[in-house]
């Protein structure tokens, strides 16, 4: 059978990619070609430089290798017993495409997958081949992202790290009786195995080189994970408890999630009903709480309703503010930087501007009102020198009259 | 006072003018900037006086670090009073030091309100300029782009692009001048037009395919695309040309996929006699439209054990019962040898008709697909959870994925293959295995596959302790 053309394979593998949710290309090792050798450049914060229809940041090509693979797993598209066009590139060919879209700004740099082929560590190994034609042969200094197989031996694992930017395995489902159900090839402890043994690596690599200068670097940008959402049982609590596990177990740079959504010849053992959308991005506010808004995991998860589920009208943190009233009001002349970022509204930056305008003036309202989006929002829960809100546990209707009123339109496209 | 700017982006001249002004007393009020292009125009008119010598008592100037980065970018805006804004700010400075922290005064708000669009724009220029290879005489490639920024941003971005395309050769055009890099030094260059730079570039095809399928209709968000991605850059982008039809043709793939994955069971049964009705009349798959009649499972529910086979086959589909055919009947003689009777559990298949290959007279047994398989699982999670077995027996491959979801493998894996709750299940081969082999072979097989069964009735007995009590034989001919 004649090898279809680069286009259609391009095609066929971007297609079968795009149900990773991860795009980004921040915060690796600052690099250039300014020397005249090589080409590319990062420069700490990533680029998207598309938008597709969905929203979603095109920064990285992001393309499987092969889509072929011996594993079945249900929630995937390229799963052994799917109908899919299989398709496969060459390492040199995923090479010298992502070098012909980088020279014409397209993209900064490459996120390779792979199906399974063969066996783990015959994957493995062509994925890191892709990188290092990339980084030896063409001198390539942008920004690369490896998928890595839990299932291959570690010291391919290492050598993956010393040319990409960043490593990521997704743990797929939140709980194992999912994974067991709907990804039967793989195992819990062999993935949390590779994520422990990369996330150890980082840590040598990074201690390496404050001893000697010129250590080489182990994946920069950090090791990265995602979980389906929707596709089993686990609720949001669940959800953000594993996530808070992964990442202090682990030290992920982030995790990632992507609701289950529709694939072409799916799997009768999957679920009818799709999650909305809003739940998977009150699943990314949630896991902002922890990063930068000083929330427990469990804070988080008492925002949760009793069945474990965020509210998909108000974000996390005014479901949090509602149900725990009596931290408020916060008085923004006085009140520490924990509390300030407590506060429904407020954002790092805003709090940030808060804290250096006060240190100038007294605030008022009105000064409040020019550091932040909306001061509808903020005004029940803050005091400033010639403000101060009703009793807020005397208003039974506060909840209603923050809420968007439009939060159901969002979810147009969501069943 | 007229102070004028040799060039809109010239932030160094500003910032000499400003000292200069400062040093000299001159307030604010008493200022006007001009930058080329936007002054009075008239060509004959005073050109502007020198500033005057700094006063005599003047302190030195002071500008802080906060105010600096605050106005690096403002002073790149499009908007003619920056110069003047700025100016009014470090007036103001002299004596509050620390004004430019203050987010909340008014003309600070105002400069980071000018700032932040400089700063969005060179960050879109980086993302969204495309460059095109252009074949130079020499043979070598030249990669030209055309690029129409909101701001005078060009030589504040070229750094940029230097650091990152430093080995190409390479040329950006924009309305307000342009940029050349030679490999080694940059050169700047008149103003251009959109005509001055390539049509198109034969990699835009490859790119085009590349974003069109990385586009996920499932999950259509128009406005977070417009977001960061506004309609004015869409011109000079190749890709962009794709985004109406992408939009218009996403809703219809959804449902496309959506109708196509829809598996619309209905309730679920409440009996096992409801469950065999379901499955007569069961056309999700193509072998439950082949006209065959669906084979339902009996035997004794609650407490005790089933076996599963793979699906029932010419004598099963005739007489609407499972394993009577010749591979039940060898199941049937194995398991008493075992010391299990066949009566105590409920015997049935993965999936519930026949599948085949009409050959003459004869129906050739086909083995069903994965997603048969995964189709008809729906009906055996049901009878599981009617029949509630303890312990699970699955007869070769298509069997266990029944069960499990994977396709296992038998020589490997038989035995005790997996937990499910506090069910067992179990794996050996099918018994249609053993009548395709002769001789030696034949023998060690079915030496395998009693040595299997009897590891069974082991788990049996230790789970029942003692042989299951002879309930209510359940519904047996449920077809007849």
């Amino acid at each position: 059978m004649s090898q279809p053309s680069v286009m259609e394979r391009l095609g066929i593998l971007a297609d079968a990619a795009k149900y990773d949710a991860s795009c980004a290309s921040s915060g690796t090792a600052k690099r250039n070609s300014a020397g005249g050798k090589g080409l590319g450049s990062t420069e700490g914060m990533g680029i998207c430089h598309a938008y597709a229809p969905d929203g979603r940041c095109i920064s990285l090509l992001k393309i499987l290798l092969t889509n072929h693979c011996i594993f079945d797993c249900h929630y995937c598209v390229n799963r052994k017993s799917s109908n899919v066009r299989r398709a496969r590139f060459t390492p040199q060919e995923v090479a010298d495409l992502t070098i012909a879209f980088y020279r014409r700004n397209y993209i900064e740099g490459l996120f390779l997958s792979s199906g399974i082929v063969r066996s783990s560590n015959h994957t493995m190994e062509q994925l890191i081949e892709a990188a290092r034609i990339l980084r030896e042969e063409h001198e390539f200094r942008g920004y690369i992202h490896l998928k890595t197989i839990p299932e291959a031996d570690p010291e391919l694992v290492a050598r993956a790290g010393l040319y990409a930017d960043r490593v990521s395995i997704n743990v797929e489902l939140p709980t194992q009786a999912g994974l067991a159900r709907l990804a039967p090839d793989k195992s819990t402890p062999v993935i949390e195995g590779a994520m422990a043994s990369i996330g150890s690596a980082i840590v040598e690599a990074k201690d390496a080189r404050k001893r000697f200068r010129h250590a080489p670097r182990f994946a920069p940008a950090g090791q990265s994970t995602q979980m389906i959402v929707g596709a089993d049982q686990a609720s949001d609590a669940d959800i953000v408890g594993r996530s808070a596990t992964l990442y202090s177990r682990f030290r992920l740079r982030r995790v990632y999630y992507s609701a289950f959504s529709p694939i072409p010849d799916a799997s009768a053992v999957l679920p009818l009903q799709r999650p909305p959308l809003m739940r998977e991005h009150r699943l990314y506010q949630s896991d902002w709480l922890m990063r930068f808004y000083g929330f427990a995991p469990h804070e988080v998860q008492q925002a949760a309703d009793a069945g474990g589920m965020l509210p998909l009208d108000i974000d996390p943190k005014l479901a949090w503010a509602l149900r725990f009233r009596d931290a408020f009001p916060v008085d923004v002349n006085r009140a520490p930087r924990e509390a300030l970022l407590r506060v429904p509204g407020l954002g790092v930056r805003a709090v940030n501007a808060l804290l250096s305008a006060r240190r100038q003036r007294r605030l008022r309202l009105e000064d409040v009102g020019r550091l932040t989006v909306s001061l509808t929002k903020v005004r029940p829960f803050i005091v400033t020198a010639d403000w101060r809100p009703t009793l807020l546990v005397d208003r039974a209707d506060l909840r209603a009259s923050l809420a968007p009123h439009k939060a159901r339109q969002l979810e147009l496209f969501g069943t | 006072m007229r102070v004028c700017l040799p060039a809109p982006d010239d932030n160094e001249a500003w910032r000499t003018a400003a000292r200069g002004l400062i040093l000299a007393g001159i307030a604010p009020d008493a200022v006007s900037w001009e930058e080329p292009g936007q002054g009075p125009g008239d060509l004959f008119a005073q050109s502007p006086a020198p500033i005057p010598p700094p006063r005599p008592d003047a302190p030195t100037v002071r500008a802080s670090k906060a105010f600096l980065n605050l106005v690096r970018m403002a002073l790149l805006h499009r908007a003619p009073e920056r110069f003047d804004l700025a100016y009014r700010l470090l007036w103001r400075l002299q004596g509050q030091p620390r004004l430019a922290e203050d987010a909340a005064d008014p003309l600070v708000r105002r400069l980071d309100q000018l700032s932040r669009p400089v700063r969005r724009d060179i960050h879109k220029m980086r993302a969204f300029l495309r460059f095109r290879s252009v074949a130079e005489p020499d043979g070598s490639e030249r990669y030209v782009a055309w690029f129409e920024p909101d701001h005078h941003i060009l030589r504040a971005n070229a750094g940029f692009f230097v650091r990152r395309f430093a080995a190409m050769r390479w040329s950006i055009l924009t309305p307000a001048g342009s940029l050349h890099w030679t490999g080694d030094v940059l050169e700047e260059g008149p103003p251009a037009t959109r005509l001055d730079a390539p049509g198109g570039d034969p990699l835009e095809e490859l790119w085009r395919t590349y974003y069109a399928n990385i586009f996920n209709p499932a999950r259509l968000k128009v406005g977070a695309m417009l977001k960061e991605m506004p309609r004015k850059y869409w011109k000079n982008m190749p890709e962009a040309a794709l985004i109406p039809e992408l939009i218009a043709g996403a809703q219809a793939r959804e449902a496309a996929m959506v109708d196509l994955g829809r598996q619309e069971f209905g309730p679920a049964p409440d009996s096992l006699a409801d469950l065999a009705t379901g499955i007569a009349g069961c056309r999700h798959c193509a072998i439950g439209c082949n006209g065959t009649r669906a084979v339902p499972g009996e035997g004794t529910r609650r407490r005790a054990f089933m076996i599963v086979g793979e699906q029932p086959g010419d004598t099963e589909e005739m007489e609407g019962r499972p394993f009577v055919g010749p591979a039940g009947e060898v199941l049937r003689s194995q398991l008493q040898a075992a010391g299990i009777d066949p009566g105590q559990g409920w015997l049935t298949n993965a999936v519930k008709h026949f599948k085949h290959q009409p050959t003459g007279k004869r129906r050739l047994h086909q083995t069903p697909t994965a997603g048969e398989i995964d189709t008809c699982r729906w009906w055996l999670d049901r009878e599981r959870e009617l029949v509630a077995p303890r312990l699970i027996l699955a007869l070769g491959a298509s069997a266990a994925r029944g069960l499990i979801g994977r396709t296992a493998s038998v020589q490997r894996e038989r035995g005790l293959l997996a937990r499910q709750g506090d069910t067992d299940i179990w794996l050996t081969c099918h018994p249609s295995y053993l009548l395709r082999l002769d001789g030696a072979a034949r023998e060690a097989e079915q030496a395998r596959f009693v040595a299997d069964l009897r590891g069974f009735a082991q788990a049996l007995a230790a789970v029942f302790h003692h042989p299951p009590t002879h309930s209510s034989k359940e519904e047996g001919e449920l077809t007849s």
